[in-house]
């Protein structure tokens, strides 16, 4: 990675921290009235792989889509109003934050039925193969998502045509509350079990940028000049609940000390230590980005307390798609 | 001089069009290009378009129509197909969750032009899971249409509309109209969606009926027709959106509705046409509605067993004589020849599938 597009992730990066950290904080307004499953300790990997995507290209997620959303260039003004029910929310309050979508930066949607949107977006990909165009398909889940059979048919499809796709799974290790151990085989890993299926795969730690942006360009590339699918495995942790704004170790379900070993081994920590190490960044610069997002969020929170709520006439709008004259 | 063509010619047609106008729309399902080609319906498509647009599949029916439905996300118009309605049980969580909500639940973004065509079984032993017809599941969800043509013009005309509309559609085509005959122009033509016709008329009773069951009951409109009873049948055509204005208007016309369903009986689409009637014309009525159906009871397989579980024109029939005051007729009705068979579609018919 360049010096500059070091420093571009460690802003896009920071931007997503910074923006999940708002959320949290004004959740118990209770102006956000729908689930919201933050993307705190995951945000590195997406930053890394949009880097080497276009608006043109398709990205799509799951329930945590948040950092997928916004490193792909979703705009934040309509996600914060979406999430307060708003009618200049990307979905004009149909969705909330489990359906975001940005069509013109590339996010063509997420959806929460976890491993659902996995051939949604291996369908996108042989769109782009039937349409021949040099668009990439990319498409974020978790590892519980490989639990589920639609993993493997769309795997197993995407290796019989070859389809221009990078799967992303981010695993951080837990299913809401139940870990690995009691859904998977622990000494099974993702990514080999990808390769099974006749496709390229690769494991690496979703905290180390240079990683991600190693395997991204490659996966992307590959599969800009049609040369088939990859999975990426990414290990990531997530420091809050699975869906809200707390942090809930207090719960017990994680091994003691478990949360507390990760956070300085986290996305922002790991890359903030590469910049200052290669003399990137110092305290100013980093002073100067936080000011900037601080006031990026703050219009766009903003926007979303001063805009009207959804309309109410509109709830009966979009059952079914209009006829094309 | 108007040309006959059979129910899967027809269907066939609606296909090939929408295909040589469109080149976004592509048809896959099990066994689409095979030598039997979906019971005619999908014959020599991959000889005339190629196989990139007429695709076989890995048997993965929830995960190809994601799959689907993703690529009608973006710029495709597919058509999958599955050789029986149970089969697509598979891919449930798809069609209902994402298929159905999607234009919605984005605000209108984005859109879903997908058609999934589905074939309801009926004898030759067919059993539990060769035969389902799921028309109240589906027509329940909002955001699906669902067309159930019952001729062979309806079966092209709403196929045809179905894949030229921008929303997820599906077509529940019973087996045992593939071999019907009926006249059906050549041209392109459509259908319009949500709307019935009433293909019988008549003033003494409303027949509401669709797919197999229209049939059946213009056999028992027919029969009855001789002995000096007049029943009106409604051909729904679409069980989704549902034309009930067109049933309201013939109830007016008679005061007594029976609505046929070629499915259960308990929360069945029978029911939804009679609770619809009584909400909104309830004094138009002069007896109380009737439901002729399928038993809330799994299809049986051995043909002794299944020898009384499709309702026959002769039912119909005698059910539109009680309902008219002629009890007598009623029981000699039930006992008469149906012109229709216990297990197959026509003589021509050996089987198996």
């Amino acid at each position: 990675m360049t010096q500059a597009d070091l420093q571009k992730a460690f802003y896009e990066t920071l931007r997503i921290r910074r923006v999940e950290e708002r959320i949290a904080g004004l959740y118990s307004r209770q102006e956000m009235r729908c689930p919201v499953h933050l993307s705190i300790g995951q945000e590195a990997v997406p930053v890394g792989i949009s880097a080497h995507l276009n608006p043109t290209d398709y990205v799509m997620g799951g329930h945590r889509s948040h950092a997928h959303y916004l490193a792909q260039g979703g705009n934040l003004k309509a996600m914060m109003a979406e999430l307060h029910g708003k009618r200049t929310g990307c979905t004009a309050g149909k969705g909330g934050s489990m359906h975001l979508i940005d069509l013109e930066a590339g996010f063509l949607g997420a959806t929460p039925i976890v491993a659902s949107v996995i051939p949604i977006a291996t369908g996108a990909a042989l769109s782009i193969q039937m349409r021949k165009t040099r668009q990439v398909a990319v498409v974020y889940f978790g590892d519980g998502s490989i639990e589920e059979g639609i993993f493997h048919e769309s795997l197993n499809f995407a290796a019989l045509k070859q389809l221009p796709i990078v799967y992303v799974c981010e695993n951080n290790g837990y299913s809401v509350y139940s870990p690995m151990e009691v859904r998977q085989p622990v000494d099974r890993k993702i990514h080999e079990l990808a390769r099974g299926y006749g496709i390229q795969a690769y494991g690496a730690d979703g905290n180390d940028m240079q990683a991600i942006n190693h395997y991204a360009e490659e996966a992307i590339t590959r599969a800009r000049e049609g040369q088939g699918p990859t999975l990426l495995e990414f290990e990531t942790y997530r420091f809050l609940e699975h869906c809200g704004p707390n942090c809930d170790d207090s719960l017990g379900y994680r091994p003691d000390g478990e949360l507390e070993s990760k956070i300085p081994k986290g996305p922002l920590v790991h890359l903030e230590k590469t910049l200052r190490d290669k003399n990137l960044i110092n305290d100013d610069q980093v002073a100067a980005f936080e000011e900037e997002i601080k006031v990026e969020i703050d219009e766009a929170v903003q926007f979303a307390w001063e805009s009207p709520a959804a309309d109410p006439e509109t709830v009966f709008d979009h059952i079914y798609a209009p006829v094309t004259p | 001089m108007t040309r006959i063509i059979t129910y899967h010619q027809a269907l066939l047609e609606a296909v090939e069009l929408s295909m040589h106008q469109d080149p976004s729309v592509y048809i896959m399902g099990l066994g689409v290009p095979d030598p039997k080609g979906i019971f005619g319906s999908t014959a020599n498509l991959q000889e005339t378009f190629g196989s990139e647009r007429v695709m076989d599949m890995p048997c993965a029916e929830n995960g190809m129509t994601g799959v689907a439905i993703g690529s009608a996300l973006t710029g495709m118009r597919p058509i999958m197909t599955h050789q029986r309605v149970d089969f697509a049980f598979m891919a449930i969580e798809e069609i209902v969750n994402q298929a159905a909500n999607w234009h919605y639940m984005f605000g209108g973004k984005t859109q879903v032009p997908l058609v999934i065509r589905m074939i309801i079984g009926r004898g030759w032993g067919q059993g539990p899971q060769h035969s389902q017809n799921m028309q109240a599941w589906f027509s329940h969800i909002p955001g699906l249409k669902v067309i159930v043509p019952a001729t062979p013009y309806d079966a092209k005309g709403l196929l045809r509309a179905a894949i030229q509309d921008n929303g997820p559609v599906l077509s529940l085509e019973h087996r045992w109209l593939y071999n019907l005959k009926g006249p059906c122009p050549e041209e392109d033509f459509s259908v319009e969606l949500g709307k019935a016709r009433v293909i019988r008329e008549g003033h003494d009773v409303t027949l509401v009926a669709s797919g197999y069951m229209t049939v059946e009951a213009c056999r028992a409109s027919d029969r009855l027709k001789e002995m000096g009873i007049h029943a009106e049948v409604v051909d729904m055509r679409s069980a989704k959106p549902i034309d009930m204005a067109t049933v309201t208007q013939s109830v007016e016309k008679t005061g007594k509705l029976i609505a046929v369903d070629h499915a259960w009986k308990t929360g069945g689409f029978a029911g939804e046409i009679v609770a619809s009637v009584c909400e909104t014309h309830y004094e138009a009525l002069t007896c109380a509605p009737k439901r002729v159906t399928l038993p809330d009871c799994p299809t049986p397989t051995a043909p002794s067993l299944s020898e009384h579980y499709y309702p026959q024109e002769t039912d119909i029939a005698a059910a539109v004589a009680t309902m008219v005051g002629k009890p007598k007729l009623a029981i000699q009705l039930k006992g008469m020849k149906p012109t229709g068979h216990l297990d197959i579609p026509d003589m021509s018919f050996t089987g198996p599938f």
